[in-house]
């Protein structure tokens, strides 16, 4: 009776967390690409020389940072894969949210800039045991550039 | 006090260099943002007290290394690097550092 009550619970996750993460990821990924497009004459670079000193106005530190778990389902999912190798896709969507979320929010900071030099990101797994066994399956990811606002 | 991430601040001219400066904090959460936390990985999205506790840990290295360039003398801390790394279970340390110099 108790590992019926065991299973009973573990599907309910699964099932939870496929449903309501399936959602959130699909409501996540179409605000990203819609903001994305908002900010695309705020170009971001890994470039950090700048061609004309002079031409340059001012310049100012931007930095954003996200932190994204994720759902028990593809937490399921991606502890199976462990077992057979291979590409982890669950974990490759949570960077992937997580860099263009950070970077949409360093962009924000940058309002008013003409560019964002030497973008650099830094990813870092965080939770109760980062890095450990039972790691909460979480990423933070911080991007940080140098924004320039050129004169006119 | 100006910061930046190249190697100068662009438009202006480096007189002075100081050398190093640096700012850390070691964070912890409380109990009650790890079980947000957990109860949120089932759903899985952004975890939001740990990014705005992340953020705020930031916010004060980057004071506590703004406020020993300015015992320096300096106006403005250039090539920062940021650092994040977890020391022990449930804590991080961010890091960040720069050179502190005076322009123009």
């Amino acid at each position: 009776m108790e590992s019926l009550i065991n299973l009973g619970v573990f599907v309910f996750l699964l099932a939870l967390g496929y449903l309501a993460g399936h959602a959130a990821e699909r409501k996540h990924y179409a605000s990203i690409i819609a903001r994305e497009k908002e900010t695309l004459n705020l170009p971001a670079v890994t470039i950090r020389h700048v061609e004309d000193e002079e031409m340059v106005e001012s310049a100012w530190l931007v930095s954003g940072s996200v932190c994204v778990g994720l759902d028990y389902f593809k937490m399921v999912l991606a502890n199976l894969r462990k077992i057979f190798g291979g590409r982890v896709g669950a974990y490759e969507t949570l960077v992937d949210r997580a860099r263009r979320e950070a970077t949409l929010r360093m962009k924000k900071q940058a309002a008013g800039a003409d560019i964002v030099l030497n973008t650099r990101y830094e990813t870092s797994s965080i939770g109760q045991n980062a890095g450990g066994k039972n790691a909460v399956g979480a990423v933070e990811v911080l991007a940080y550039g140098t924004a320039v606002v050129y004169k006119k | 006090m100006i910061l930046t991430n190249l190697e100068n601040v662009p438009g202006k001219k480096t007189v002075e260099h100081f050398g190093l400066v640096s700012g850390s904090t070691v964070r912890a959460k409380h109990i009650g943002k790890d079980i947000a936390a957990g109860l949120k990985n089932i759903v899985g999205g952004e975890l939001r007290g740990y990014t705005e506790l992340l953020q705020e840990a930031r916010h004060e290295s980057v004071g506590r290394m703004m406020k020993e360039a300015e015992r320096m003398g300096a106006n403005a801390v250039v090539n920062i690097r940021f650092a994040t790394s977890s020391v022990t279970q449930g804590a991080s340390e961010l890091f960040i550092y720069g050179t502190a110099v005076r322009v123009e």
